[in-house]
């Protein structure tokens, strides 16, 4: 007797996988398209612009902490910089992070605190003033700039979710979609990216959450919508487009510690005594010069920071 | 009526084209467009020409074996000279902008940094094949101890794919890629991999000879490259 087999499903009809890993944004684009064309037919109007990259942030205020150094130029700080979920050169996410959804965001609190749950990003930011701060950047490559950045502290948010008295550090989750961020469908990282501080690095008034750097809304390759800032620590500490914020009572993974321990610590404070293994540390090329300058000890914020790490060896252990 | 020599033709037209990426690096220099970190623009594209130009050097003798078209070696000095030419301004560049000829300190970063150790390595084993390329050192030699020195740049091409790859962060694709590429040309050149005409002279276009008998004696293999004045000669017994 013949059996008959039902075809498998023609080649036709398969859903390309870009296409599938896209479908949500699809069909939140057909509901906004359809919104717009009701609210267009309703008021006669057009639709409030989205918030963009590049739009100019009003009522910023001057922070005193601000280094008196020649700041990097605009085109170079958002043309070249790392973001390996656009890809790793460069150039990459200033040309693949254009088109990078940054609203509706959402941010999840979890972890060791009276107030978890996942909060649109406008609730998220709405109690908190922007002021700018401008920062030395150290990336550990051996490259660093000047950048104004506009945030606020992340102590003040830490306070807002009331950690318990078992949360000793915070994680923080960069947004895993491999539908906008093509540098995820490479496993060059465990993705998605995370990264971690100990609850008093976290606490310290040198260390905020921004939201945009000189004075606009940050670029989408920058970090939008809202990134951390560490400045006495390498830049890759500095985690972006952050959608998840979990308090820990256990070190939290951080994603270039797990992927080579032996070269970047959970720590990674700047640190011109301790070499990475392959590359020497003890300089650093500014951007817009040529020659090399001298790095310093927490990347010249050791005053303010240098007691967090009293009696650590910072160079063999907790480097 | 003489014909074309082929190769004589190609030769000034290929010194032209190697000088491009040189010449394009210079026009960035010029109107300010070597991008945000020009240093590094400078480190990457001379080390990266350097390297292809070694690759480029390394495939002529698979290509010869592959068409036929033995003459192609004549433009094998001049391409290996050119990889020379972009490893120099690749030193240069890290010996300037890197070090700015602080002889201590680079002697620090080549003896405690692998990817310095290898990549200068590299540089220094390059140093005596550029000087014995002319025609008057390979006389001085002999064509024997001229091939075996020169034999030297598998090894700076093996040390170079580790410079490259010691020196990224995580990303090792392209380093990995052309490690590949460097494999692929040397396996190209296994014995196995000839073909011996059975009782044939073969002559290429540069009249490079050869000649396979195979008798009682043995096979036997004598190649005469004009290039390198040299004549080898191969005796295999069964």
């Amino acid at each position: 007797m013949l059996i008959r087999r039902p075809h498998d499903i023609p080649s036709r009809e398969i859903t390309e996988r870009p296409v599938y890993l896209r479908r949500r944004e699809f069909l939140s684009r057909s509901i906004d398209a359809g919104l717009t064309a009701a609210a267009l037919g309703a008021f006669g109007i057009l639709a409030p612009p989205r918030v963009m990259a590049g739009e100019k942030l009003s009522g910023v205020a001057k922070s005193a902490f601000a280094v008196k150094e020649e700041l990097t130029p605009y085109e170079s700080a958002t043309t070249y910089n790392n973001f390996y979920e656009f890809g790793t050169a460069k150039e990459d996410p200033s040309l693949y992070a254009q088109d990078f959804k940054t609203r509706p965001w959402s941010v999840t609190v979890e972890g060791e605190c009276a107030r978890p749950g996942t909060y649109t990003l406008e609730d998220f930011l709405k109690p908190h003033a922007l002021e700018e701060r401008v920062y030395r950047l150290r990336c550990v490559e051996g490259w660093s700039m000047v950048i104004p950045w506009v945030g606020f502290p992340l102590a003040d948010v830490i306070e807002r979710f009331e950690p318990t008295g078992n949360a000793r550090y915070v994680e923080f989750t960069t947004l895993l979609d491999p539908g906008q961020m093509p540098g995820q469908r490479r496993p060059v990282l465990d993705w998605p990216y995370v990264e971690g501080l100990r609850m008093d690095e976290a606490r310290h008034p040198l260390t905020i959450l921004a939201v945009g750097m000189y004075g606009e809304v940050l670029p989408n390759q920058n970090g939008a919508p809202l990134r951390l800032v560490v400045p006495w620590k390498y830049g890759f500490k500095s985690i972006k487009s952050i959608v998840k914020l979990r308090f820990t009572e256990e070190q939290p993974g951080s994603t270039w510690n797990r992927t080579a321990p032996d070269e970047y610590g959970f720590y990674s404070n700047v640190n011109p005594g301790r070499d990475h293994p392959r590359w020497s540390q003890a300089k650093e090329r500014r951007i817009g010069e040529f020659f090399k300058r001298p790095t310093l000890p927490f990347n010249g914020y050791a005053d303010q920071v240098a007691s967090l790490y009293a009696g650590m060896d910072l160079v063999n252990t907790y480097f | 009526m003489r014909r074309a020599d082929p190769v004589a033709v190609a030769k000034p037209l290929v010194f032209a084209a190697a000088l491009l990426p040189a010449a394009w690096l210079m026009y960035r220099a010029l109107i300010g467009h070597l991008g945000v970190n020009p240093v590094e623009t400078i480190e990457h594209h001379t080390g990266d020409w350097a390297l292809h130009f070694l690759l480029i050097t390394l495939a002529v003798t698979p290509l010869r074996r592959l068409t036929g078209h033995g003459s192609i070696v004549r433009l094998r000095r001049m391409l290996g000279l050119f990889c020379f030419f972009y490893a120099t301004l690749h030193f240069s560049a890290w010996l300037l902008f890197d070090h700015f000829f602080d002889v201590m300190e680079m002697a620090r970063d080549i003896g405690k940094r692998p990817y310095v150790t290898v990549g200068f390595s590299a540089f220094v084993l390059l140093m005596p094949l550029a000087l014995t390329s002319t025609n008057g050192m390979l006389k001085r030699l002999g064509g024997r101890r001229w091939k075996r020195l020169h034999s030297l740049v598998y090894v700076v091409g093996t040390l170079v794919i580790l410079h490259y790859l010691w020196l990224v962060k995580k990303d090792t694709y392209y380093p990995v890629l052309y490690g590949v590429i460097l494999v692929a040309l040397l396996a190209l050149r296994a014995p196995s991999l000839r073909r011996p005409r059975r009782d044939a002279t073969a002559r290429g276009g540069s009249g490079v000879a050869a000649q396979v008998t195979i008798g009682d004696q043995g096979t036997t293999a004598r190649v005469h490259d004009p290039i390198v004045r040299h004549t080898q000669q191969l005796r295999i017994r069964l």
